[in-house]
């Protein structure tokens, strides 16, 4: 937890991203309803709730990953600060919003290749082609998914060869090397143990500093360890968001507090 | 309650079912090794009727030798002769089933909608189960006479027409396999490429098609196989008459060509003319068998990395 | 880490997508191209056959004998004698290889030597046809001395399609779930009963698909009947099976010499004369139409199984 005592008025606060009115339909089904919620600058936001409540579902929406299969529908908006644009808006191309966002996934994914060309795919898929310029992005990338000194001697190495924890921070040095203005993380710990699990939460806390972090946790503990702002979300609506350890000890609904004392979910 | 009798009888009945299940088992490995001495027998045959043909025939000369005229009086028994027709027509068959094989299975797997994929994968089924003599009269009586408008003078038989069309016969073995392997490669590991923000293109080449390697692999290599050891098209469009060449637009005996015409003429069994197929025929199965072998090996490795 | 894009970025990024936009278009029309090429290559052919052959379709094409002039000779001998050749070999073919895919999945141990099975049907499936031509001429026609008849081509076939029933045998047996057999072992069934109630019957459709793509490969390979020496001119049928006196069955058709439809074609291909090639296309028409159902048949079968799974 790392809410000092005097929290700043919310007001005062900048805010990166902002979702306004969020429904989103799997075909026919409605699978999130009416979401308000804005995302800090600078700050980690966690998504919590039972499973099948809608939260990887409305992370998803951020980087229009529902565009890529048919029958998905949003309505609403998603506006990313400071210029202001809806993501979710039909002029605006799913493929220029997701090279403004990354994200990380449930199970670490590391492209069947090096360890160098993981981490250089999407600088080059930006177009980037001078080799000393990707090296030096690569191992700032590396360095800041506290990666590097791992494997700093054996970039060309397939990334398979990693263990599921580094793979993770893999791709987390990936998400990061096309300087993302938020980063996304689904679920990022799911598959990994407790000692790779604890590593991956350290580094979301310290990356907070240079990036907006908006991540989907299983795990209320992680929710309650790595985040200011915690969101809970049940049957597809935003039921309670506020500062985390005011979720987590003064929560205003009912159905906040059974689900984290535990007596329901 | 339980007699003597009853337990002695249940015992009794335990003793025949088991014996019935053990002769059951027996009956089903022995259809199981049926497939086995099929290879066996295969291997026996090639190499003891060889074995004749080697005996008359230094197996040097049958490597080096650059003349094929084993019904002369001045016989010569240089495989190379033949090797080369099949060699040619092989080259022009993949030169045109790798790519466009390899273009139709990432346009099916990472582009196609569904329907397209649902009538465009049984129309490439029935185009793979056209009977290869069809093709062979196709290859002789429609491609070849189209290509002589853009080549004059194009032989009525050549190794061109024949490979152009045992090209396409094979594109749907290499579109199927290729596709089984890219739909195996997992979405998680498409999904974190267009996270990044690559196109579909992107995805498809950079990430799934090396993710499907070996699938892709095992599909060429048995694309090769089956170019290799195609017979009935050549037999029927590229010529009976052995010719040492690389040039497509001539005409030339392939191996498996040889071996139909030998088979079809009235030879005696045990004449030397006879056993050369036997030869011709272990070289053939020779060589699809380090290419099956390879393909078995590299779509093994696909299906168990996922 | 920005914390805005600067409207270069944003237009470097545009343009990006732009260029990515139009070489997706570039390669969706070649994949099309493809696709269109190998449909028209089916069209042609079929176009082609249909116009030089079809005006010899008549019924008297299915009921005469081969003959030196050309306006005269049927497919008689031919279709009868495919028929009779894939009646051995399906008998052959479908017991074995259903024995044998039953083996490897429910019975077999995981050892060196099942992989040396499976690896050697992997083999036996790329082996070109013409060397199975070559076993048989071998082994059966000289060995056993069958000669060219009807049993050796039905089961040198039958020894050709053997892996494609036995892989399709194990596909649709391991598509059974687990849970299945070991509710039929929970009721104290022996092996053979569980193989016998359950998983037979349940990958039957499976088999029968496998069997249909078999036979329609089958019924269109010339190499290895050519190779074992089938008769390119014949004028008489095999005799019949069922006859009026004692013992009503007779077996000599199994012996008996025989042409076939893709022989007939072949022979008829190599005629310098064009009036023989129009026998040819029909004929070929015939043995595309007959390969065209079967395989149209398998894959509704497919198509029907995939949505009729209930697990």
């Amino acid at each position: 937890m790392n809410a000092p005592e005097a929290k700043p008025d919310l007001d005062s606060l900048p805010i990166k991203a902002e979702a306004k009115q969020l429904n989103f339909y799997y075909g026919a089904k409605q699978a999130l309803k009416q979401i308000d919620l804005p995302i800090y600058d600078n700050k980690v936001t966690a998504l919590i709730g039972p499973s099948g409540c809608g939260k990887s579902t409305f992370l998803r929406c951020f980087n229009r990953m529902h565009d890529l299969y048919p029958g998905n529908r949003y309505e609403g908006e998603i506006r990313l600060y400071p210029d202001d644009v809806n993501l979710l808006a039909s002029a605006v191309d799913p493929i220029e919003v997701r090279m403004r966002l990354s994200m990380v996934f449930q199970k670490p994914n590391p492209f069947p290749k090096s360890i160098f060309e993981n981490v250089a795919y999407g600088l080059r898929v930006r177009g980037l082609k001078n080799r000393t310029e990707l090296e030096d992005r690569v191992e700032q990338a590396l360095r800041d998914a506290a990666l590097f000194g791992e494997v700093q001697d054996r970039l060309q190495d397939l990334a398979s060869n990693l263990s599921g924890g580094q793979q993770q921070r893999l791709c987390i040095a990936r998400a990061l090397a096309s300087e993302p203005e938020l980063l996304l993380f689904d679920e990022p710990t799911s598959a990994l143990d407790p000692i790779a699990t604890g590593s991956i939460e350290e580094l979301i806390h310290a990356l907070r500093d240079k990036v907006t972090i908006l991540i989907v946790t299983h795990n209320m503990q992680q929710a309650a360890r790595v985040s200011d702002f915690t969101a809970y979300m049940y049957l597809g609506e935003l039921i309670e968001f506020g500062w985390t350890d005011d979720v987590f000890f003064r929560p205003k609904q009912k159905q906040t507090e059974d689900y984290i004392t535990g007596r329901f979910g | 309650m339980s007699t003597h009798s009853q337990i002695a009888g249940r015992l009794a009945h335990r003793r025949s079912r088991q014996r019935k299940e053990k002769l059951i088992e027996l009956t089903l490995l022995s259809a199981a090794l049926v497939a086995i001495a099929t290879t066996l027998g295969i291997v026996f045959i090639l190499f003891s009727e060889s074995l004749v043909f080697f005996r008359q025939v230094p197996i040097w000369d049958f490597l080096t030798d650059t003349q094929w005229t084993p019904l002369f009086s001045d016989a010569h028994f240089g495989i190379s002769v033949l090797l080369s027709g099949t060699l040619t027509s092989s080259a022009i068959a993949l030169a045109i089933a790798i790519p466009m094989g390899t273009v139709l299975a990432v346009y099916l797997s990472e582009f196609a909608s569904p329907r397209t994929r649902e009538i465009a994968k049984p129309v490439l089924e029935l185009l793979a189960g056209i009977p290869t003599i069809v093709f062979g009269y196709f290859a002789l009586f429609f491609v070849t006479p189209l290509l002589q408008k853009i080549i004059p003078g194009l032989p009525g038989f050549n190794l061109l027409g024949a490979g152009i069309v045992m090209g396409v016969m094979i594109v749907p073995y290499i579109s199927s396999i290729s596709e089984d392997a890219m739909r195996a490669v997992p979405v998680l590991l498409r999904e974190g490429s267009y996270a990044l923000g690559a196109t579909r293109l992107q995805t498809a080449f950079k990430v799934v098609v090396p993710a499907a390697f070996s699938g892709l692999a095992a599909a060429y290599i048995l694309g090769i196989s089956r170019a290799v050891g195609e017979t009935m098209i050549v037999a029927v469009a590229a010529g009976m008459q052995p010719n040492l060449t690389f040039n497509p637009t001539e005409s030339a005996a392939t191996v498996t060509a040889y071996i139909v015409q030998v088979a079809k003429g009235d030879l005696p069994h045990g004449s030397l003319g006879y056993q050369t197929i036997f030869a011709a025929g272990l070289a053939l199965f020779l060589i699809t068998l380090l290419f099956n072998l390879a393909g078995y090996w590299l779509r093994r490795r696909y299906r168990e990395t996922y | 880490m920005p914390k805005q894009r600067s409207t270069r970025d944003l237009s470097l990024i545009r343009r990006l997508i732009r260029s990515g936009k139009r070489n997706e278009t570039l390669f969706i029309a070649t994949g099309l191209a493809a696709l269109a090429l190998a449909v028209l290559t089916f069209l042609a052919l079929f176009i082609d056959m249909l116009i030089d052959g079809s005006p010899r379709l008549t019924a008297e094409f299915f009921s005469n004998y081969a003959s030196r002039k050309a306006e005269k000779a049927g497919i008689l001998a031919a279709w009868v004698g495919t028929f009779t050749v894939m009646l051995v070999t399906a008998a052959v073919a479908v017991p074995l290889g259903v024995m044998s895919g039953i083996y490897l999945e429910e019975y077999a141990p995981k050892n060196r030597f099942t992989d040396l099975i499976e690896i050697n049907i992997n083999n036996l499936a790329g082996v070109p046809s013409i060397v199975y031509g070559l076993l048989a001429l071998g082994m059966f026609v000289h060995t056993f001395g069958m000669g060219a008849s009807v049993a050796t081509a039905g089961l040198t076939l039958a020894l050709l399609i053997l892996p494609v029933v036995i892989v399709a045998t194990r596909e649709s047996i391991r598509a059974i779930p687990g849970s299945i057999r070991e509710a039929a072992y929970a009721l104290g069934a022996t092996r053979w009963q569980t193989v016998q109630h359950h998983v037979l019957p349940y990958s039957m459709p499976g088999i029968l698909t496998g069997v249909i793509i078999g036979l329609s490969r089958a019924i269109g390979e010339t190499a290895p009947i050519v190779i074992i020496g089938a008769v390119t001119f014949i004028a008489f049928l095999p005799g019949s099976p069922v006859q009026s006196a004692p013992p009503f069955i007779s077996f000599d058709w199994l012996s008996a010499p025989f042409t076939a439809m893709p022989i007939q074609i072949f022979n008829w291909t190599s005629r310098p004369d064009a009036a023989f090639q129009a026998n040819a296309s029909a004929a070929a028409l015939v043995l595309v139409a007959m390969t065209v159902v079967m395989n149209g048949l398998a894959i509704w079968l497919r198509y029907r199984l995939r949505r009729n799974i209930k697990w």
